[in-house]
């Protein structure tokens, strides 16, 4: 078999359970695009102890080829070990471009492997493609805190590499009949040689059942919520519409909510149908991580709030007076077509 | 103990605003502060010193001569050296090139202030955001990393740090000598006394540059970086939505209420249809 070696490679992250992480699957639809425009193929980048359910995914949503590398030492993330096994396939293959997600293991990952690689990285893109003039992927990103956009490529070095925000992408169309070309690498790191050691895991208590980057509808809260409280009225709406609880920086940090509900730049990037923000001002970090959502939903005592300017749907009003309203028009509205 | 600690000045973002006619940011007036997460690796050290007094804190941060002021607030809030790198062939580098400067003048740093135990950074500078030049530093120098780390305690030969995941945390241990990157923590950056502040205005900090230690200038600067700036923009924000703000909450609600299910955007059908 010959090597292309102008392919754009995909990393599909994994989780404890070894399937892959959303964000994986959803950077093979601009890696799609990107390679087309390229004439390359989409490969994806498997890494793990027990891989099937990833590579399964990685499949249907449509890889052109797969590359697994297995052994127990990946059971956990550890940079050591996953940066070793990363590098050596790039170094054997030599692929064009590479996306990553943005996630803590991607942003500790990608790092390490392009400095090992000397070569550019551009962290946290909201943005790719392809400029036509030099040939190079176009990366853009936020930076001044979501102030300033910046369009970055990296005309020299190869490879490119990028990472890029959950949620950013959509996934593209699922297709369980597709097949792409399996190969399998043996690149082995003695687990010895990990320099850092899991001593205890703490997990979040209610992180399980939430799922922002994947919710429908999202109801977040912020300053003007005003306290642990007034998240449940927020938890009333959300549940009256089928939705998931978000919320603010600075209700997170008030200690209103868990920081599980975060939305913004430290938080989550989310991109729901609908995306109602109850009491959030809308700083620019918050902004930007909730501004793709497909219909944007404001209650704000404050007609100058920002979230308005970003807002599709708004109304200036007190939501401790509104979301009642609102959750008593929707029974209603239930109630009639129930009839 | 010896802990290194790289830190950044930066315009304090929370502070920038866009020019709504220009659209260009507007940085006239705004505060250049110490990058918060540093100011967290700071505090981290100084928790670290205070159950080890036997430790020394150095702080190095690359650029203007101005940054001097963030070093010497460092130096107010109990560090005891700091370091400036600053030289023209440094200007214009990319986290590669700062990445691989830095390791260059840490090696410096080591002959004149001993090998380093842990080495804090910021887990990302509030202004590029990148979260790069840590875990770059760590590689140029083969160190071990951890990077997002809530807490960090030191136990005999390791360090016990916990990390923020996507599911909780986790405490990873290990061996010295390692690079952390910092998060927010859960405790507070503490205060520099006016006393110390006083104490501290007259400490000297030397200014390294590219002659002052070995390194290969065309690994540096803007030639020695491989990503380069296209262009940057700011992204218009012009208001197009519907606001409603009629003299009651129950009359605007049920305005947008009505709107929203004419336009099919609340799917309320969709949702009993599935009970």
């Amino acid at each position: 078999m010959e090597m292309n070696s102008s392919n754009l490679w995909v990393f599909i992250e994994t989780n404890e359970k070894g399937q892959a992480h959303n964000v994986g699957l959803e950077l093979l639809n601009p890696g799609h695009s990107l390679s087309r425009a390229q004439g390359d193929e989409v490969v994806a980048i498997v890494i793990g102890q027990h891989t099937e359910a990833a590579v399964a995914s990685a499949e249907a949503y449509g890889s052109d080829r797969i590359i697994i590398v297995e052994g127990e030492e990946y059971a956990r993330y550890s940079t050591d070990a996953f940066a070793y096994a990363f590098h050596a396939l790039i170094t054997k293959y030599a692929p064009t471009s590479i996306l990553i997600g943005a996630t803590d293991l991607g942003r500790d990952l990608a790092p390490r492997l392009a400095c090992r690689l000397k070569t550019g990285l551009t962290a946290d893109c909201t943005e790719l493609d392809f400029d036509e003039e030099s040939g190079n992927i176009a990366w853009t990103r936020p930076a001044f805190g979501g102030n300033l956009m910046a369009r970055i490529l990296c005309p020299n070095h190869r490879p490119q590499i990028g990472t890029v925000r959950p949620a950013v992408f959509k996934k593209p169309e699922q297709d369980t009949s597709h097949k792409a070309e399996i190969v399998r690498e043996e690149i082995h790191f003695s687990i010895e040689n990990i320099r850092t050691k899991l001593i205890e895991e703490i997990l979040d208590a209610d992180n399980e059942t939430i799922d922002l980057e994947g919710a429908e509808i999202i109801v977040s809260g912020g300053r003007g919520v005003g306290g642990p409280d007034g998240f449940k009225v927020i938890q009333q709406l959300a549940d009256a519409l089928g939705g998931t609880v978000g919320a603010s920086r600075v209700a997170v940090d008030s200690g209103w909510i868990s920081s599980a509900h975060q939305v913004g730049q430290t938080g989550k990037t989310v991109r729901p149908r609908i995306y109602i923000a109850c009491g959030i001002s809308g700083a620019i970090q918050h902004l930007a991580a909730m501004s793709s959502s497909d219909t944007i939903i404001a209650i704000n005592t404050d007609p100058e709030a920002p979230i308005f300017k970003i807002a599709d749907y708004g109304i200036v009003g007190d939501l401790f007076k509104v979301i009642p309203e609102f959750i008593a028009l929707i029974d209603e509205q239930i109630l009639t077509m129930a009839v | 103990m010896n802990i290194l600690i790289c830190v950044k000045q930066v315009p304090d973002t929370t502070e920038i605003k866009v020019d709504p006619v220009t659209n260009t940011l507007m940085r006239a007036g705004v505060p250049s502060i110490v990058n918060p997460f540093d100011a967290c690796a700071l505090e981290t050290a100084a928790r670290i010193k205070d159950e080890t007094p036997d430790t020394k804190i150095v702080i190095v941060s690359m650029g203007p001569e101005q940054a001097k002021v963030a070093l010497t607030e460092c130096l107010a809030v109990g560090a005891d050296r700091a370091y400036l790198i600053s030289g023209r062939g440094f200007g214009g580098s990319d986290t590669l090139a700062t990445s691989y400067i830095l390791s260059c003048a840490v090696r410096k740093l080591e002959e004149l202030e001993g090998k380093f135990d842990i080495i804090f950074c910021g887990k990302q500078a509030i202004d590029g955001d990148t979260a790069q030049v840590g875990p770059e530093l760590a590689e140029h120098l083969g160190l071990a990393q951890v990077t997002c780390a809530l807490e960090a305690k030191t136990n005999g030969n390791t360090v016990q740090v916990r990390r923020k995941t996507e599911r909780g945390s986790e405490i990873l241990g290990v061996e010295m000598p390692c690079l952390i990157t910092m998060t927010k923590t859960a405790y507070e950056p503490r205060y520099a006394s006016s006393r110390k502040k006083r104490e501290v205005a007259k400490q000297e900090i030397p200014t390294l540059d590219e002659n002052s230690f070995e390194i290969d200038l065309t690994r540096a600067g803007l030639k020695g970086s491989p990503t380069k700036v296209k262009k940057t923009f700011t992204i218009p924000q012009n208001s197009t939505g519907v606001i409603f703000h009629e003299a009651t909450e129950r009359q605007s609600t049920i305005s947008l209420f009505e709107l929203l299910v004419k336009g099919n955007i609340l799917q309320l059908g969709v949702r009993y249809g599935n009970e």
